[in-house]
């Protein structure tokens, strides 16, 4: 199994978010995660990649068969866990372009790797600019920096693209999205797709899972996952909204 | 692309954090007796065989000396200086005049080609001319033919006090002068050496022009004198590079650098201070007490600074500006950091004197260890210099919680058709930032090192290029063990 | 250094101590003259300030030095009631009026302290020693610094009179507690007051502080202000100061608050010869905010210095400084702000910003925003600005009819007004801009015959003029 969490509880300042959380990934699967605002999404997104200041306070986060609940965030990115951030930080005076080749070749020398010479990099970041539909003019300007929402995200796809994780966590990275940029992330997602690959979509909206099918849908609720099912189960929220799912829980 | 590349070149090649430029080199050394008095000064003059006029005006200079204090009022704290215990003049020994390389001492060529300094024409950078300067003289000025073909001037202080007397007369002392303050004093009694360099009219300097101190021998000081003039019309962009072998004791740099840019003439001058900072216990290191000034005279001039503070123990210095011809512009551009026991106050002074004068003052400190980082910097707008303008942003990044990040700013204003705008900020590296790159899988050191490039940008980008990628290294291993 | 010999005023101060010292502390406590002996000996050896102190490099006060001032040990006999003598300008709020003449405390009743029904004295820092000897040892000095300078050690060494609050834990003080000193003295005075105001846990004060004179003589008057701000309590200080040209007047507030509590203070210089205010805020409890700001309106020959220090001695505090100036004629002035955040002193939130308008080719001004930063996770910033109004603005409005005078006017006053909303007394506000717009057309400065405390406050001038749309 490629991500393995068992009965995970996470505090933040002391106040407990998520309260035994059980969520499995296989190689190749897509897993939705929906749910109400302020139920637990993003801090199991934090939890996964090792954000500070989210204390697990019991239970496990297995990936490729190791627990990494004590790993550094740096390390777990280097074993191939990404996330889209739901909200990219900007970093000033520091370009885009340095900033993933930084980034690239950190990853390549935990493998063992050589860097990549600066022709094969400049490659790849044409390639993967293409397939994203970034303009070029973005990856020259510093992270983050002066870009608009849109571009954002799909400056977070453009890095995964680049960093061709195993784990890749998708945090709310549909949230203020046009329909096109929308695709844009889809056909990132999709194309890195493969049988080695497991994804963790989050999203408050199906609107995403247009695009990309996921294999579970799980519904996340006072810290738990309180229901999984397939597709239909996200056709299913966006018709009846969570409403019932609290009740159901509540009661 | 090319600053990309370079960018990651540096940080590809960033490894160690250890003062890489630490070593000594066994040399025959020729030096004055310890302590100060008037024989050491006559001594100095005679063994560079001066004329009378220059030994009155150091003896002038060390008159003066005597009558003032250590100056207090700089945020940092160091024991008192033992004038009888430093040597004031320390040469390498030579036999003759040096008409070629080959006659450079090996030992001293090899440690310049250490500091990745090669005196060889053939072998150096292109299109960047080198005035090296050993403890206290000047051992080879490289491209000299090639400079005099456009009637440049470029030469050790000593030759041109020689060869060009009547500019040395003119211009010495004549926008430091002697009793500007007790360093610059001190400066003006004892300078061993430095560099001179003379634009004349109308001519671009096609190559670079630096300077590259090194002190070498024990107890001595260093007191170097730089003078550069340029005259209507002309422009020169100057380095200076300087580095010291790691020893217990503190070594006392005392220099003094003075510009001249006359109508419409524009100067660059940059600085990559890479003195021994002291050990991570905060022993030994340079004291670095400088006096630099450039005075716009002409109208429509400009002078230029920019600076990467990242070594000395203990830093004071202001590289300033005078603006005095009406239209003429001040510039200063700097980068400090400060790590284990360092402190630096640095800053700048802007003196609109002329009308429509402009100053720009762009400054990031970086305190990191047990550092004390200052930025202390004056604007002042006299009655005369009407529709004046200065914009200055001090920024601070503190990097641990024992470190101190301070900003003195003195703005004083007698024209009200001036406007003078400042602005600082505070902080640190956000965690938000750390982590965002740690997630791509950066480590923590190495994300601090791109976010503090990233930060100090604005400055590195105003060095030339081949300086750019010395001083973003720098930057990166001074800050290196500073995250606990 | 000035030689002390030349320093006749420091000779004169030193001597009448001497001669004077037992009359001095005639119905003080022994903590008084023990301080007294302290500050006297610090005074021996220090010089009274010159342009050759770091802190007093543009405010020049040589020309005092030549001088002996009166020093009068007994307060002027007066049987004339308040009104009579001083009409506030400031109408329409309730305020309980108390006064200083010539630096003693005042009232026609002979009642020398006042205790009400809620617990709250206020009376005269004399009577509060024979009164209440336990509450004022406990607080007074324990705020102020008299080695701050010679003028505050000759404030300790000297004082003879001054206003006592005392605020009981949990009282809630409705109306403002006015504080009126008047100098009316044909003679040259130098006048060392000393005031002590303390605020018990979980208490608010709203203060009022006005320095006024009511006549042309020049006077030197040398205040020196604590502050203890306990627990959760809560102070409010609106200064107003208004004296003649030839008015020396140096006024230190030394404020020193605790956890959790919150101090606003808005100082508000129309007129005076010289003025310096020093205000020391001392953060010494977590939790604890300090909210500082000012105006100031020089014109003639005057010279305002404002020094705002605030140490953030501990964690989780917040300071915030705002001072903006117009400065007219031949008037100078000087700002100089330091923020001071200790080693561990962390998630300390600081800022500080001074703006100044030079409105003639002889004004002049210097500004110092300082910061010392010894923790790392702060936040902290200044900015100061030395320029001219909004040209662009300027014309906007003339473009729109409005008179050049007019328009500029109403630039300066917009310029003013981010300080004087800040003020919480609604009635006192609109006096306070009141005051400022006379002050702006020249109508206020205090003139050869007119004493011009006008009794009715004018119609709020029309300026329907949404300024932020501009």
């Amino acid at each position: 199994m490629l991500l393995n969490i068992k009965d995970l509880h996470v505090s933040i300042d002391g106040k407990e978010i998520l309260r035994g959380l059980n969520l499995g990934v296989n190689e190749g699967e897509i897993h939705a995660i929906m749910g109400p605002n302020g139920t637990g999404k993003s801090t199991l997104a934090a939890a996964i990649t090792g954000r500070d200041g989210y204390e697990i306070t019991k239970g496990t986060i297995e990936y490729k068969g190791k627990i990494i609940n004590d790993m550094e965030p740096d390390e777990r990115a280097n074993l191939g866990i990404f996330l889209s951030f739901q909200y990219p930080v900007e970093i000033p005076g520091v370009s885009m372009t340095n900033f993933i080749r930084t980034a690239v070749n950190s990853q390549r020398e935990y493998r063992g790797e050589e860097p990549l010479t600066a022709s094969a990099f400049l490659k790849k970041l044409d390639e993967k600019k293409k397939l994203v539909e970034i303009h070029s003019k973005l990856t020259n300007r510093s992270v983050n920096e002066g870009f608009s929402g849109g571009e954002k995200k799909k400056n977070e796809i453009f890095q995964m693209a680049m960093l061709e994780p195993n784990l890749a966590i998708l945090d709310e990275t549909d949230s203020g999205l046009d329909i096109d940029a929308l695709k844009v992330v889809a056909k990132g997602v999709n194309a890195l797709s493969s049988p080695e690959n497991g994804f963790v979509i989050i999203t408050h909206y199906q609107r995403l899972l247009d695009y990309i099918i996921p294999d579970f849908v799980h519904v996340i609720y006072d810290g738990r996952i309180v229901k999984s099912g397939g597709k239909g189960l996200a056709l299913e929220l966006e018709e009846r909204g969570y409403d019932w799912i609290k009740e159901q829980f509540d009661n | 692309m090319d600053n990309e590349k370079n960018m990651n070149k540096v940080l590809d090649e960033v490894t160690s954090g250890e003062y890489k430029y630490g070593f000594f080199t066994d040399i025959e050394t020729e030096t004055a007796p310890k302590g100060l008095t008037e024989d050491t000064i006559r001594f100095i003059s005679a063994k560079k065989n001066e004329p009378e006029w220059m030994l009155e005006y150091r003896l002038k200079a060390y008159k003066h000396w005597l009558k003032l204090e250590e100056p207090k009022w700089a945020h940092v704290k160091y024991p008192k200086i033992n004038f009888e215990e430093i040597i004031f003049y320390a040469a390498p020994k030579k036999k003759k005049q040096l008409d070629s390389l080959d006659e450079v001492d090996p030992e001293l060529l090899d440690t310049f080609n250490k500091l990745g300094i090669s005196l060889d024409e053939q072998k150096m950078l292109a299109g960047v001319a080198v005035d090296a300067v050993i403890d206290s003289v000047s051992v080879k000025t490289t491209f000299q033919e090639t400079l005099s073909k456009h009637g440049i001037i470029f030469c050790s202080i000593s030759d041109a006090v020689q060869n060009h007397p009547d500019l040395v007369k003119k211009y010495l002392g004549s926008v430091v002068p002697h009793t500007d303050n007790y360093f610059a004093a001190l400066n003006a009694a004892v300078f061993s050496d430095g560099s001179f360099c003379y634009i004349p009219k109308g001519v671009r300097c096609p190559i670079e022009l630096s300077t590259y101190f090194r002190i070498n021998a024990a107890n001595t000081g260093q007191f170097e004198r730089t003078l550069l003039i340029a005259d209507d019309d002309s422009y020169v962009s100057y380095l200076e590079g300087c580095t010291a072998p790691q020893r217990d004791e503190n070594q006392l740099h005392a220099a003094v650098v003075e510009i001249v840019a006359l109508e419409n003439a524009e100067v660059k001058y940059s600085t990559v201070q890479n003195w021994y900072p002291g050990n991570k216990e905060g022993k030994g290191g340079i004291y670095n007490f400088v006096t630099k000034r450039g005075a716009c005279r002409g109208n429509s001039s400009k002078i230029s600074w920019t600076q990467v503070e990242t070594g000395s123990a203990v830093t004071w210095k202001y590289p300033s500006c005078l603006l005095l011809g009406d239209n003429s512009i001040g510039e200063f551009y700097s980068v400090a950091v400060t790590n284990n026991y360092q402190q630096a106050d640095t800053g700048t002074k802007m003196i609109h004197i002329g009308k429509n004068t402009k100053s720009t003052i762009i400054s990031k400190g970086i305190s990191a260890g047990f550092s004390n980082n200052s930025y202390r910097g004056l604007v002042r707008v006299s009655k005369k210099a009407e529709n004046s303008r200065n914009f200055s942003q001090c920024d601070s990044l503190l990097l641990g919680d024992k470190c101190g990040a301070h900003t003195f700013p003195y703005i004083k204003t007698a024209n009200n058709s001036s406007i003078v705008e400042h602005e600082a900020t505070t902080s640190k590296i956000s965690e938000d930032q750390l982590f965002y790159c740690q997630q791509r899988g950066i480590d923590m050191e190495k994300a601090i090192g791109l976010i503090v490039n990233g930060y100090a940008k604005e400055v590195l980008n105003k060095l030339p290029m081949e300086f750019a990628v010395e001083a973003q290294k720098l930057l990166a291993i001074t800050l290196e063990g500073s995250v606990g | 250094m000035l030689n002390k010999t030349e320093n006749i005023l420091q000779e004169h101060l030193l001597e009448y101590y001497k001669v004077n010292k037992n009359l001095l502390n005639e119905s003080m406590l022994e903590s008084v003259g023990n301080l007294r002996d302290e500050a006297f000996e610090y005074l021996k050896n220090n010089n009274l300030p010159t342009n050759k102190d770091e802190k007093w490099r543009s405010t020049n006060l040589e020309h005092l030095y030549s001088q002996t001032p009166g020093l009068d040990y007994k307060p002027t006999e007066y049987k004339k009631s308040l009104e009579e003598i001083f009409i506030c300008e400031v109408h329409g709020f309730e305020a309980k009026r108390f006064s200083m003449l010539n630096g003693w405390y005042y009232s026609p009743e002979n009642e020398k302290l006042k205790v009400f029904e809620n617990g709250l004295i206020v009376g005269s820092i004399i009577e509060a020693q024979k009164q209440y000897p336990d509450l004022f040892n406990e607080h007074f000095n324990s705020v102020a610094d008299y080695k701050t300078h010679g003028l505050t050690a000759s404030n300790a060494a000297l004082f003879k009179d001054g206003l006592f609050v005392y605020v009981p834990d949990n009282v809630v003080v409705e109306d403002t507690i006015q504080l009126i000193k008047m100098i009316n003295k044909e003679d040259n005075m130098f006048i060392n007051s000393r005031n002590l105001i303390i605020l018990g846990k979980n208490s608010e004060l709203s203060f009022l502080h006005c320095d006024d004179s009511i006549n042309h003589s020049p006077s030197l008057l040398n205040t020196v202000t604590e502050f203890v701000v306990s627990e959760n309590a809560h102070l409010r200080i609106n200064k107003l100061q208004n004296l003649n040209d030839s008015t020396t007047l140096i006024n230190s507030t030394f404020i020193k608050q605790h956890k959790n509590s919150s101090t606003k203070v808005n100082v508000i210089t129309y007129n005076g010869g010289l003025i310096r205010n020093e205000l020391f805020v001392d953060l010494v409890g977590e939790g604890a905010d300090a909210d500082l700001n000012g105006v100031y309106l020089m014109d003639k020959k005057q010279h305002i210095d404002n020094q705002v220090f605030v140490n953030h001695a501990v964690p989780n505090c917040t300071s915030s400084e705002l001072f903006k100036g117009v400065l007219d004629d031949k008037a100078s002035g000087v700002f100089n702000g330091y923020i001071f955040v200790a080693r561990d002193a962390q998630h300390t939130m600081a800022f500080q910003q001074n703006n100044n308008i030079l409105m003639s080719s002889d004004a002049k001004i210097d500004t110092q925003p300082f910061l010392e930063i010894y923790a790392d996770d702060v936040k902290c910033s200044h900015g100061a600005t030395v320029g001219q109004l909004d040209t662009e603005a300027l014309f906007y409005m003339k473009q729109r009819g409005i008179s050049h005078d007019d328009a500029l006017l109403l630039l300066m006053f917009a310029f003013t007004a981010e300080v004087t909303s800040k003020i919480n007394i609604e009635a006192l506000r609109l006096s306070i801009e009141d005051m400022i717009k006379k002050r702006l057309r020249g109508e206020l400065s205090i003139c050869e015959k007119c004493v011009l405390h006008c009794s009715v406050p004018e119609y709020p001038m029309e300026f329907d003029i949404d300024m932020s749309k501009i």
